[in-house]
């Protein structure tokens, strides 16, 4: 399993977690575990997503988010896990 | 399972507090490279550049994107050229047109520097080492991406003065060489005391004799992240800062170990070390300086900024060394003057002098770094100032360093602008008295002894 972390940092508006849970059904990423929260109205996501076999390179993952980052008005970062990992556990 | 304010921690330091790997170095051994045909040896030396380091910057790329953390430089260190070059080098310029292929190679693999035009002369000189040297200034003033560098002494060996004497005239000459360009050369010519093998940071980077054919060393950096979560103790005790700067030390080199990993494993080549220093770079918020701040300090150079500097290479150290399988290069603080905004800001303030800049790398660092002097400097000066560093290297068993850049046809109160990382630099003023009948003397200073100790 190739796990990663999408973040979705913004303001909060409708449909974030709907657009963003979309295009990964769409290109074949499943999700694992999500966890949100609002602080001082901005919106904060986290996903936790499988990256073993997407439909698109991880390239082309990282631009689609970014551009559908730029529609929604938020930033959306799609990182591997093991930078968290390494840097969080011992 | 990692949770969101892990996340955002991770994320925050790399948007908001620079946090950045500095540079993945291959380490690359030429021996195999040597021959007595010249052009054999170029041939030889730009086909296993080339070949070895093709996918380096890619690789470099590729981790940058999928981890999300910025990997500024990569780049390459080669065997001492002297000892490559020995046999087939007659001339000074013999071993100009070997500096040349290397620019060439690393132009074509697309590094944004290649260290190691380098002789190691800590006890003495061959010829061929002293061809290398006096090729120095040409070689400096015809490439773009070649650093050099010189080791003029050791613990073991004592210090070589003939090659200091030269060293300083080798400095002004490259100077002068490359004055249209504010003596740049300079900015990429170090002497050495004590150099290690394995040193992935310019411009003192060579593959050392001890190493593999290859090997993948890292640099990480992170002043801004120690900076900002010091912002949170100020106040506290010796005891609650030192906890902060260690653990933080810890999460940043953990970085470094991931990415020196995944590219030994990507390239097939051996990881080697990390390197724990704290490199700042010209960029506002990236300062080793503000962190001396932070701990307490008007400005960095004020009293009580070598027991600062000792404290936080101390702890980075203790952090860092857990976080990684493997540590070694020179994993000190970096002082330069002219990459580092808040020393800058120290040496306009009038706080910070090439004297307490030496004191300070009795305790970290490795020594003077990219200081910007008069152009009128004597060459016997610039001698004076690399023995007094070699000096504090040998006895304290440790790296040092002299960077300093006589800017040709500038003094005191002027402004040097190298650009780039390299960053700006104010000039200093140097202490004038004459070290002459000091320096002329022939020979070297022997060992120092190592039992006594006080």
């Amino acid at each position: 399993m190739k796990k990663c972390v999408i973040t979705v940092v913004g303001k909060d508006t409708v449909g974030i977690i709907a657009k963003v849970c979309t295009y990964l059904a769409e290109t074949g990423i499943n999700i694992l575990d999500i966890s949100q929260t609002i602080v001082s109205g901005y919106f904060n996501m986290m996903m936790i997503v499988d990256m073993t076999s997407p439909s698109k390179s991880y390239d082309d993952v990282i631009s689609d988010l970014d551009k559908l980052g730029e529609e929604i008005g938020v930033l959306i970062k799609c990182q591997r896990e093991e930078i968290f990992d390494m840097m969080h556990r011992i | 399972m990692i949770n969101i304010f892990e996340v955002t921690e991770t994320n925050k330091m790399v948007e908001q507090e620079n946090l950045d790997v500095r540079t993945i170095t291959m380490g690359i051994n030429l021996l195999d490279c040597a021959s007595d045909n010249l052009s054999e040896v170029n041939e030889k030396i730009y086909k296993k550049i080339t070949s070895l380091a093709k996918d380096l910057v890619s690789t470099g790329n590729d981790i940058e994107k999928e981890f999300g953390v910025p990997i500024v430089n990569k780049r390459i260190s080669i065997t001492p050229i002297s000892l490559v070059g020995a046999a087939a080098c007659k001339t000074p310029q013999d071993y100009v047109t070997i500096a040349k292929t290397l620019d060439r190679a690393a132009h074509t693999v697309g590094v944004n520097f290649i260290g190691g035009y380098s002789a190691i002369v800590s006890k003495g000189m061959t010829k061929s080492d002293e061809l290398l040297i006096r090729s120095i200034p040409e070689a400096m003033a015809s490439t773009e991406l070649i650093c050099s560098s010189v080791n003029v002494g050791s613990t073991k060996t004592g210090i070589n003065m003939d090659a200091v004497r030269l060293m300083g005239h080798i400095i002004k000459e490259t100077a002068e060489y490359t004055k249209s360009d504010d003596s740049l050369g300079c900015a990429k010519l170090v002497v050495l005391c004590n150099a290690p093998d394995d040193n992935p940071f310019m411009a003192g980077a060579f593959h050392g004799v001890s190493e593999d054919d290859a090997v993948i060393n890292v640099g990480v950096s992170g002043p801004g992240v120690v900076k900002y979560a010091l912002e949170s103790v100020r106040g506290e005790s010796f005891e609650v800062l030192c906890e902060t700067i260690k653990k933080t030390a810890f999460k940043i080199t953990r970085v470094g170990q991931l990415v020196a990993q995944e590219a030994s494993r990507r390239l097939g080549i051996p990881f080697g070390i990390i390197d724990l220093s704290l490199a700042p770079t010209p960029a506002v918020g990236d300062s080793v300086a503000d962190i001396l701040e932070e701990i307490g300090l008007e400005h960095a150079g004020a009293p009580g900024t070598t027991a600062a500097l000792a404290l936080l290479n101390d702890q980075v150290k203790k952090g860092g060394v857990m976080a990684s399988s493997y540590v070694g290069g020179l994993s000190g603080a970096f002082i330069p003057v002219s990459e580092d905004q808040g020393m800058i800001n120290a040496v306009n303030a009038g706080a910070l002098t090439i004297e307490k800049l030496e004191a300070m790398t009795c305790v970290c660092s490795v020594g003077l770094d990219m200081i910007a002097v008069p152009g009128d400097t004597k060459p016997e000066t610039l001698s004076g100032i690399i023995a007094d560093e070699a000096a504090i290297g040998m006895v304290n068993q440790k790296t040092t360093a002299v960077r300093i850049i006589p800017v040709i046809g500038k003094g005191v109160g002027e402004t040097v602008e190298f650009g780039g990382l390299l960053g700006y630099a104010p000039i200093m003023p140097v202490n004038s008295f004459d070290c002459s009948a000091f320096v002329n003397r022939k020979g070297r200073i022997p060992a120092p002894i190592h039992s006594f100790k006080n």
